[in-house]
């Protein structure tokens, strides 16, 4: 990328955003941090209790455990529909009537409300009444998610990659559309080979568009709340508890607001670490 | 091997369609039948679900309110999203790569986190209950993923396009509507669907912001989860039906995404 | 290295063609001699990038045959023609560093490493890209990005031609002329057979020893840069080539006379035959518009200054005259005669040159 122009015209151009951003997140995180800092009785008394929470949060069991299985799923899902969603964009047709198939069927689990993904892969998966799980055991295989932690993960990744992947193959996709045919060309008479092809001409080129793909999954997934909710309800047992449902149960069963709202705090900051950490890793080398 | 090629997508895509053809099916099902038994096919196939929905208001009008401020959020927040990324692709500015990153931190936090303070900024503007005050809440997480999406598309766009159309005598309106948008149609397909998908399929904020003039199709469902236990069959008729309207952004913006491979030619 | 012919080749894009319209290239013959300095030359849309494509293999020609030293090489794909090519815009392999890129398509070929190695750097300084090569290909300018395309090209020793379609596109004006006369001298250097796809005259005329002018999808004339400058065969490459281009004047022929503005005009090619039902024109570069005493009489519309000389442009009856003047010779200041140099005159019937 050549040099950009040194313009402070650019905060006009991104002055409308900034505002209708802002506008929006400036204020409720105020009112979040308010609450992480206080505690409450009820009848709206709060006092000021400092970082109590905090600690409080950060030495809790029941978090590191949470945690450590919402870093293990997010883990998984990248390893799978990253990779997936990529080779997908490669084999799909170019050109021709078929494009507008396999984007049209490739979009529709996008377009499904994540309560009713949930609600959906619950029966498809259950071992009596649901396709996927008749078949599964049909098949001889012992499945029953409801009360295998183990299955209740391979559905629950299953669900997922069933539902998301296509997010990364429409990015990639269009991403590979991007590549001027020239380079193609070039390739061609250099006497490339097809994986010299995507390990010089196609990866590279694909690098802003998969940066986001990743960031993207990354942070939906370490947020995912609805369908697991929906499909497990976070079981059995806690074995599919997931960091959100964690906080969710937090927040709303016991109403503890101080707590909850400084969990929150501490999970928006991991996340945003992770991410910055992906994000300088993936753009290194791109400011010259 | 190559040969097979097409052996991938189509894979995927019969994966993909399995549980959707489960959901159809379900749709037409009765909630007892579903519950009941495994059947492949509706054993009793019914169209009540599907009736209720056409003909009970709350339920239509929810689509139509969720139409509304769906397409709303979609153009402001691509229309916002064009010049903003064209700012971080093309100049440098004070505090811009942070101000870049910052964007994105805003899709970070759980929506759980904003549906109280939302709830209560809107309210005090008076904003309550309008489609508006969804499609601008929505603006929170769709305008950064429109202009990182978007200025991913631009900064592959080479520099001296802009150069040669101003060596050429265009204004810079002109050779951004003509020449550079074309450019990154691929870019804008994806930001436009992507946009419309994300506040589409949301549930908590477009909730929490609504009652009855403004309720989403997503608050509706959910109904179904209350009083009788889950109503699978109509959750799933409302659910197929929800499918639809995206089906029809991604068809339409179809040609953009694909635009690069139709160019052919240099 | 070869002699490349193109036979009977014609081109569309479309599935069935009906119109002439329809074809990008019409019926075309030609051939390139070995070791040649060819220019592709002709407006946007004439079928130059075509044609280029044809003969890189990149494009199948609807009909016609494609020959490398006499063997058909039509059904043959890109990458067994042993082509080069260097693209509008710069194309090189990012993520390597030049030395890599330079050597990338020897590696694919299986060369030894230590012969790769010579190569590489022989042509790195044939280029004087020696410095950059252990820098990453991302990082250089345009122009030098375009020497690394050419690079590619030339470190292969059984390169057939390499084909530069409009390369100094995204080049600074500045920098244009440095990278053209370069090329020219690797002409000279390497003698390898090269075209030269452009729009513009100036890139053509200064690098090819001959020219070939397309206009709407044939060829126009093949000629060497002066040929096409004193004697172009069609109004076409008159009127495209030089700066001003050639005055395109009506002109009518009766008794065995050539008529302008009603007086009779004195041609280098006088008419033979009969021309009854053909379009006629002169053809009269400015050059060869002199004022005289007494002649067709103009009128002075506008006098621009481009340097050592001034274009005067002219108008008698509907027609537009162009005519250089020299510093120091005066101009009347609106009413002025004119004539026109018979030796440098032409006659053209329906755009061709009488002959």
């Amino acid at each position: 990328m050549e040099g950009k122009t040194q313009n402070q015209m650019g905060w006009l151009f991104v002055l409308p955003v900034v505002t209708l951003v802002a506008f929006n997140a400036v204020i409720p995180l105020m009112a979040v941090v308010n609450y992480s800092v206080q505690e409450t009785f009820g009848n709206n008394m709060f006092f000021f209790e400092g970082v109590k929470w905090f600690e409080q949060v950060l030495h809790s069991d029941r978090f590191h455990a949470s945690l450590g299985r919402q870093l293990f799923f997010s883990g998984i899902i990248l390893a799978i529909e990253v990779p997936l969603g990529v080779a997908i964009a490669l084999a799909m047709p170019r050109r021709g009537p078929w494009v507008s198939v396999c984007l049209v069927l490739m979009a529709l689990p996008l377009l499904i409300p994540w309560n009713v993904v949930g609600a959906m892969w619950n029966i498809f998966a259950l071992p009596d009444i649901g396709m996927l799980g008749r078949l599964l055991n049909d098949l001889g295989i012992n499945y029953n998610y409801t009360q295998q932690p183990i299955s209740a993960w391979a559905t629950l990744i299953a669900m997922d990659v069933w539902h998301w992947t296509s997010l990364v193959v429409l990015l990639a996709y269009a991403g590979l559309s991007a590549i001027p045919d020239a380079y193609y060309q070039a390739a061609k008479i250099d006497g490339a080979s097809p994986w010299a092809v995507f390990r010089y001409i196609q990866l590279p080129k694909m690098r802003r568009v998969l940066t986001i793909a990743v960031l993207l999954r990354f942070m939906d997934s370490f947020n995912i709340h609805t369908e697991p909710f929906v499909l497990t309800g976070g079981g059995p047992g806690n074995a599919t508890t997931l960091l959100s449902i964690d906080l969710v149960k937090i927040a709303l069963g016991q109403f503890d607001l101080g707590p909850a709202a400084a969990m929150s705090i501490i999970y928006f900051l991991i996340i945003l670490l992770l991410s910055w950490v992906f994000y300088a890793v993936m753009t290194r080398g791109e400011e010259q | 091997m190559r040969k097979l090629g097409w052996l991938v997508p189509a894979l995927y895509i019969v994966f993909l369609l399995l549980p959707i053809y489960w959901l159809v099916s379900m749709s037409f099902k009765t909630t007892n039948e579903i519950l009941g038994a495994f059947t492949l096919w509706p054993k009793k196939f019914t169209l009540e679900n599907y009736q209720k929905i056409f003909t009970d208001p709350t339920w239509y009008n929810g689509y139509i309110n969720s139409l509304i401020y769906v397409v709303i959020n979609t153009v402001i927040s691509v229309l916002v999203a064009l010049p903003a990324a064209y700012a971080f692709s093309r100049y440098r500015f004070l505090g811009d790569k942070h101000l870049f990153f910052w964007l994105l931190t805003n899709r970070m936090a759980p929506a759980a986190v904003f549906a109280l303070p939302f709830f209560q900024l809107y309210s005090a503007i008076g904003l309550f209950d309008t489609h508006i005050a969804v499609a601008l809440a929505h603006c929170l997480f769709n305008i950064p993923l429109a202009v990182w999406i978007l200025e991913g598309f631009m900064s592959s766009v080479p520099r001296q396009l802009d150069e040669t159309a101003y060596l050429d005598g265009y204004g810079f309106w002109r050779f951004f509507l003509k020449i550079f948008l074309p450019t990154i149609a691929a870019g804008i397909g994806v930001a436009a669907f992507f946009c419309f998908m994300f506040s589409w399929v949301e549930l908590l904020l477009a909730k929490t912001l609504t009652s009855v003039a403004a309720k989403p199709i997503a608050a509706t469902m959910t109904r179904t989860a209350s009083s009788s236990g889950y109503e699978l069959g109509l959750l799933a008729a409302a659910g197929t039906l929800t499918i639809i309207p995206g089906a029809f952004v991604i068809y339409f913006v179809r040609n953009y995404i694909a635009k690069g491979f139709a160019l052919g030619r240099v | 290295m070869a002699k490349i012919s193109l036979e009977n080749v014609k081109h569309s894009y479309l599935k069935r063609p009906r119109t002439p319209e329809d074809w990008a290239l019409k019926k075309l013959d030609l051939e390139w001699s070995n070791g040649g300095a060819y220019a592709l030359l002709g407006p946007s849309g004439c079928g130059k990038t075509t044609l280029l494509n044809v003969i890189s293999g990149l494009v199948r020609p609807t009909e016609g045959r494609v020959l490398f030293d006499d063997v058909d090489l039509t059904e043959r794909p890109t990458d067994r023609r042993h082509i080069a090519q260097v693209f509008q815009f710069p194309v090189v392999y990012d993520t390597m560093t030049v030395r890599e890129n330079l050597a990338f398509p020897l590696r694919n070929r299986g060369l030894k490493a230590s012969e790769i190695e010579q190569k590489v750097e022989a042509i790195a300084h044939m280029l004087d890209l020696d410095e950059m090569l252990p820098r990453r290909a991302s990082g250089l300018t345009a122009d030098g990005k375009q020497k690394i395309s050419l690079g590619r090209g030339l470190v292969r020793s059984d390169v057939n031609v390499i084909m530069f379609d409009e390369p100094l596109t995204v080049i600074d004006p500045h920098l244009k002329w440095q990278l053209r006369s370069k090329l020219k001298e690797l002409h000279q250097r390497t003698r390898r057979t090269m075209i030269y796809v452009t729009h513009d005259q100036t890139e053509a005329l200064t690098f090819a020893e001959k020219v070939v002018v397309m206009h709407e999808g044939r060829v126009v004339q093949v000629g060497s840069p002066v040929e096409l400058f004193e004697r172009p065969r069609h109004t076409f490459v008159g009127h495209f080539i030089g700066s001003p281009g050639m005055n395109i004047l009506p002109c009518e022929v009766s008794g065995g006379g050539v008529h302008f503005a009603g007086r009779r005009v004195e041609v280098e090619n006088p008419p033979r035959g009969s021309l009854a039902g053909r379009h006629t024109e002169l053809g009269v570069r400015p050059e060869f518009v002199l004022l005289a005493e007494q002649g067709i009489p103009v009128n002075i519309v506008k006098v621009s200054d481009a340097g050592r000389y001034r274009i005067v442009e002219a108008r008698c009856e509907e027609s537009r005259i162009k005519l250089l003047l020299e510093e120091g010779v005066s101009l009347p200041a609106s009413n002025a005669s004119v004539r026109f140099d018979p030796a440098h005159t032409r006659l053209y019937a329906d755009g061709q040159l009488l002959e």
